[in-house]
């Protein structure tokens, strides 16, 4: 069934609210999305009625804690296509994630001179883990190209891949909207004799998503993007590579015994959770998943596609070379984000004149400056879309951009 | 609710419009210094000419909005051809605007912070409305920090 942008609407107390006396008009979801009160009420209601920690209380409500707790890790899994819920490690964003695997795989598997692979395009999520083992291993970094229309350049990969022990890629471009060949890439990874990584921070909120299908080995995506809390996030990984991994951090739930001359760990996936997790977090993202669930992610992508097609039309048909646009020029080959300069006006001043009209984007390097060099920019205005936005959104948006000329235009 | 007139005053839109003392100098003799705003990526190169206490020359080279490229350009305006210490004073006058008051945890800041009454800002003061912006004080005081670790740098090595 499609989606219906004035029901869904309803659901977001916050898009009620006014910003300078006007509507607000939200395009930073690719930054942060909303909540729905399905998200809200569920953890209030948490908190008025069950609150306890988890894994450690025997009376009631510490074990309805757990039990919410756990049931969240299995909608997680279910969400993603991941075969069990024995390899969703809650973190706290998928930031953590990846340095969970940078810390814990990378460090037991990573010596002077081995490679990994990844890409021109990554969230700086996905790159300053692995700089940072690279400065302390010396270990060496290889990146697969970005092409002239914004895709992955495949051309040099068998070379780039030979040898290399971890692909590590986005499944979506936080500022180009860019999907990679997620598939091809894990074939390639695994003839390679290497194991396959995605950070899937922008792709799981969008898309529908099935781990097992992609080819992944290792999967991080974040809950805050999608409907969820912030404090959460998942590195979902194939158990055996968890169960083989070392520990993270340590301290209390992630050990089975503690003596004073030593340590032994918890069982997987509580290896990696130390100390209290983010119990309320957790309940208000299988919240979140109930939501998308009953939107239909299917119907998600659908929207957004459309969506993404009406604002690339509007904004070139109004300003045409006035206004430069960062990513594939087919909405259905990628995702709901439109990174965009206009005219000489710098994204920062921009994204205040837009503030003015109510409108939200974001503006700067989202935190991928490597791929701000490449594109030879220093920054970039980005609007980005979601389930609540409709070409209204849209709209008030490309109208916005004219008042812009007013100060700005010499 | 302050108002986009607020912030983008004619005279800043003036400098950003037609930056003064734009480019860079031959290094050495000039000391070259980098400022970074993480949070937008806009990046300022600060050249500074200093002969017998004095900023002799200054170019400023970068790229940014127009409240970091403006700032920048009124600083270079005022500053340049000034000694050392009224360009200490100035950026304390600046920051003092951008109401930034440095004091240090021992309570020893004292006078010495203390920005002087009597220094003008000038032109500078269209900069006032930046305050009412929080986000983009950073913005407005790149290049006042980055003149400042020039001059530090300069008088640690001296």
């Amino acid at each position: 069934m499609a989606l219906s942008t004035e029901v869904v609407k309803k659901d977001f107390p916050i898009l009620d609210h006014q910003t300078h006396g006007k509507r607000l008009v939200y395009l930073d979801s690719a930054a942060s999305s909303q909540k729905p009160s399905a998200v809200l009420d569920a953890m209030q209601h948490y908190y008025e009625t069950t609150h306890a920690n988890v894994h450690r209380g025997v009376y009631g409500i510490a074990e309805e804690a757990t039990r919410l707790y756990e049931q969240a890790r299995g909608k997680c899994a279910r969400f993603i296509g991941a075969p069990s819920e024995r390899g969703i490690v809650f973190t706290k964003n998928v930031t953590e994630a990846m340095n969970l695997v940078a810390h814990s795989w990378g460090r037991a598997n990573l010596a002077a001179g081995d490679a990994i692979l990844l890409t021109e395009i990554e969230h700086h999520a996905n790159l300053v883990p692995w700089l940072m083992l690279k400065e302390e291993r010396g270990i060496e970094l290889r990146f697969i190209p970005m092409a002239e229309d914004y895709s992955l350049d495949l051309t040099d990969l068998d070379r780039l891949i030979d040898g290399v022990k971890l692909v590590s890629v986005t499944a979506m471009s936080n500022v180009l909207g860019t999907l990679p060949p997620l598939r091809r890439l894990a074939d390639a990874a695994h003839a390679a004799g290497a194991l396959f990584m995605v950070d899937g921070a922008q792709y799981v909120p969008h898309l529908p998503t099935d781990v097992a299908e992609l080819g992944c080995d290792f999967f991080g995506f974040t809950g805050h993007k999608m409907l969820g809390p912030t404090g959460i996030g998942v590195l979902w990984a194939r158990e055996e590579l968890l169960e083989a991994m070392p520990a993270f951090l340590g301290g209390g739930e992630m050990i089975r015994d503690v003596r004073l001359d030593g340590w032994t760990p918890n069982e997987i996936p509580w290896k990696f959770e130390a100390g209290t997790p983010p119990i309320a977090e957790a309940v208000g993202l299988g919240a979140a998943i109930d939501y998308l669930g009953g939107l239909g992610m299917d119907a998600v992508r659908e929207h957004e596609v459309a969506l993404t097609a009406y604002a690339l039309r509007t904004l070139t048909e109004r300003y045409g070379d006035g206004i430069s646009i960062y990513g594939p020029s087919e909405p259905a080959q990628r995702g709901g984000v439109v990174s965009f300069n206009y005219k000489d006006v710098h994204p920062h001043d921009l994204s205040q004149v837009l503030d003015e009209a109510g409108v939200c984007v974001r503006a700067g390097h989202h935190c991928a400056k490597p791929l701000m060099r490449r594109l030879g920019v220093g920054a970039t205005a980005r609007a980005s879309f979601y389930v609540y936005n409709d070409e209204a959104d849209v709209d008030a948006l490309a109208d916005a951009l004219a008042e812009a000329d007013r100060l700005f235009t010499f | 609710m302050p108002g986009l007139e607020d912030l983008y005053r004619e005279i800043i839109l003036d400098h950003y419009r037609n930056p003064r003392n734009r480019g860079e100098l031959p290094t050495p003799p000039a000391r070259r210094v980098e400022g970074f705003n993480p949070l937008c990526g806009d990046e300022i190169v600060v050249y500074l000419d200093l002969e017998d206490g004095r900023v002799s020359d200054m170019r400023i080279d970068g790229q940014g909005c127009s409240i970091s490229q403006s700032s920048a350009s009124m600083m270079s305006a005022a500053v340049k051809g000034k000694t050392v210490a009224e360009a200490r004073q100035l950026i304390r006058a600046f920051k003092a605007m951008m109401s930034i008051h440095e004091s240090r945890l021992d309570g020893e800041d004292g006078e010495a912070t203390a920005p002087d009454p009597e220094v003008k800002l000038g032109d500078l003061e269209a900069l006032q409305g930046v305050v009412k912006f929080p986000v983009r004080i950073k913005c407005a005081t790149l290049s006042w920090n980055t003149l400042q670790q020039g001059l530090d740098e300069a008088a640690a090595t001296a």
